[in-house]
């Protein structure tokens, strides 16, 4: 399991090093005949030591089963479908067998999940749901388990986290839930923590608390977060670097002052410029996007977005655009980018 | 507001806790604890505030959807709040809702044209031939073609549910449409699609909105005036841009310091709550925020603030609001 079972505990000067997880072309077409879903189309992304890259897409977008791909989650039979690599400091994921991709999971890569109701067990205490990774992945005993995760729940400023830890997870609130399951989450201080919507079931005065929890955590750990989201205001405030996904694909990648000061994608463009903001005098129409998300057995041929683009040209139609570096780190998928 | 088309006053909506086996009551639920509230014609009333602060049972007591243990609701300069089901059914006519969820309030086994055409069939208005006229027309108000009668529901994207949903609201010409999280289950650029579409449908046809949301950011497109909830109470109600820029409410303040800004390195020195929105089964003594409020004084603790008025059109629950 080389280095990549273990964190270094310095976390600073880590950005220049080669990424901690490397994700190349992950793809998952689903035949269902006549059709093929092709539900995630080759995408590729890096993530860096202590870096937060945030992925954001409307629904369909294919950023939840990027991350279930990752996590070698998918459930028989699409757990056969997806290709593409997945290196976690060299090691390739994807080529794992079950015995030692769950070694893995949880202990080096961990996941936070949108519903905390749905994805905690509900007639295991939240104290054992924690204590457990520690037990199997770690070897601590039983005793010195229950004492960290008491630990834990103080660490992700749970109150009175002896009794919480021997709560069920139907009597805590919903943010307190959602901090539970950062606590098991995080428990074996994961090298890379991915965290789908962990938000967005929660109300905005909860998601801020949640929000900065996350973040404190990771200057404490020096975790790498993969954070998925449909919020672009949420990506703005914690991610450093972004990548937008439209039909299965990457259009747009940067850095998050340069995505939001100079998007080049159409797509992105007009995401951005449809967010409802607080103004004193604001404008009496919002900005639209026409049209819908192609369904992901009826995309184009071409660029995904063509249909519902403003800047269409003639090429586009023909051939999907690769997605190219315009600026250091700046990589946009268009046939016909606006300038930033 | 002289002649407001709707004035509720002390809005009171308990519901009794029983006991699983006796079936005594052994506690009460204060959702809506005397709310107090004004729609002018051609207006949009924001009602916003956290999961259970009471704005969604508001809304469906206004619409006499949940009967209201106490309170006052004037329509039109009628007190209609217990009134039966006969002397309400003309008023059914006059206030429509919109659901938050479009693919829950579209019944899966009718065509689109049988749900525009049901409100018809109900208030009998109209021959099988104008009712056919009149779904055509709602779709094309709405943007959707008139084929889109003879379809399913499942057929269409929640944005176009969404889209069918408003049509049915607006069948019978109603004069305040209720929209409890219209857009909040739509993804960001369709969102944008619904909220012009209705501001457009208010600016042609003089519509009032009450416009229930979470989402601040979309109320402040939309909204004329906002009232803030929290635990069953109004604590804040003020004009738009008042409420935005100049909030008095320590609740109010938190809240809009809490919503994330599309914009990096923008982020506002962040007033995090502590703690969670207790249980309105147990309601703090005094003012409801109390415990989590930043600036509470003793006072807080034993005396139910009662609505201030700061400036015109500006009124503050709070001891401590500075006038």
């Amino acid at each position: 399991m080389s280095a990549a079972a273990s964190l270094p505990d310095e976390t600073g000067a880590a950005a220049a090093e080669a990424p901690l997880l490397s994700v190349r072309d992950l793809t998952l077409h689903i035949p269902v005949p006549p059709h093929v879903l092709r539900a995630v189309d080759g995408v590729s992304f890096d993530l860096r030591r202590g870096e937060t890259l945030g992925l954001v897409g409307e629904s369909g977008s294919g950023k939840t089963l990027t991350a279930l791909m990752l996590m070698r989650l998918l459930e028989p039979p699409l757990a056969a479908l997806p290709k593409g690599e997945v290196l976690l400091d060299g090691t390739d994921l994807m080529a794992l067998d079950e015995k030692r991709m769950s070694a893995l999971r949880g202990r080096t890569v961990s996941m936070v999940f949108q519903e905390p109701m749905t994805s905690l067990n509900p007639v295991m205490t939240v104290g054992r749901q924690i204590a457990e990774p520690l037990v199997r992945h770690l070897g601590l005993s039983s005793r010195e388990a229950a004492a960290r995760a008491e630990e834990m729940l103080r660490l992700v400023h749970i109150p009175d986290p002896a009794r919480v830890a021997r709560a069920y997870p139907h009597l805590l609130s919903g943010g307190m839930r959602q901090r539970a399951m950062i606590a098991i989450a995080l428990a074996c201080r994961p090298a890379v923590l991915v965290a789908d919507e962990p938000t967005t079931a929660l109300d905005v005065t909860v998601q801020a608390q949640i929000l900065e929890l996350l973040a404190e955590l990771q200057r404490e750990m020096g975790s790498a977060i993969l954070l998925i989201t449909h919020d672009l205001a949420v990506i703005a405030e914690t991610a450093h670097r972004v990548a937008v996904m439209y039909a299965g694909r990457i259009v747009e990648e940067a850095p998050v002052a340069a995505l939001f000061a100079a998007p080049r994608h159409p797509y992105t463009r007009g995401l951005l410029a449809s967010i409802p903001k607080i103004e004193r005098v604001p404008a009496p129409t919002l900005p639209e996007i026409p049209g819908m998300v192609p369904g992901a057995g009826d995309r184009p041929r071409g660029c995904a977005f063509m249909p519902r683009c403003a800047r269409a040209v003639s090429g586009c139609a023909a051939e999907p655009p690769p997605l190219a570096e315009t600026d250091p780190g700046h990589r946009v998928a268009c046939w016909n980018p606006a300038n930033g | 507001m002289a002649d407001p088309l709707l004035k509720v006053s002390g809005l009171e909506v308990h519901f009794p806790i029983r006991s699983p086996f006796l079936r005594q009551r052994v506690g009460t639920v204060r959702a809506v604890d005397g709310v107090d509230l004004e729609v002018g014609r051609g207006e949009t009333l924001a009602l916003v505030g956290e999961s259970g602060c009471g704005k969604t049972t508001t809304g469906k007591a206004i619409l006499r959807l949940i009967d209201p243990t106490g309170g006052s609701i004037r329509f039109g300069g009628e007190e209609i709040a217990q009134h039966g089901p006969s002397r309400l059914a003309p008023f059914r006519r006059r206030m429509q809702i919109v659901f938050q969820d479009p693919y829950a309030s579209l019944n899966p086994r009718m065509t689109v044209g049988g749900i525009l055409a049901a409100p018809y069939e109900i208030h009998r208005i109209g021959t099988t031939a104008d009712r056919h006229a009149r779904v055509a027309e709602l779709l094309r108000t709405v943007g959707l073609p008139p084929e889109a009668a003879r379809r399913y529901p499942h057929e269409f994207s929640g944005g176009q549910r969404q889209r069918i949903g408003i049509a049915r609201a607006l069948a019978l010409e109603p004069e305040l449409i209720i929209g409890d999280e219209p857009v909040s289950a739509l993804d960001v650029s369709i969102q944008a699609q619904v909220i012009n579409l209705m501001k457009r449908l208010q600016a042609e046809r003089g519509l009032a909105y009450i416009m229930i949301s979470h989402n601040l950011a979309v109320v402040s497109h939309v909204a004329d005036r906002v009232a803030v909830m929290y635990l069953g109470r109004v604590v804040e109600t003020a004009p738009r841009e008042t409420l935005f820029f100049d909030a008095r409410h320590p609740y109010t303040q938190a809240l809009l310091s809490a919503v994330p800004e599309p914009v990096p390195g923008r982020r506002r020195a962040r007033q995090v709550l502590q703690g969670d929105v207790p249980s309105p089964a147990k309601p703090p003594k005094g003012c409801h925020f109390h415990p989590r409020c930043p600036i509470a004084q003793p006072r807080c603790a034993e005396e139910v603030p009662l609505p201030r008025v700061v400036a015109p059109g500006h009124a503050v629950a709070c001891h401590l609001a500075a006038p």
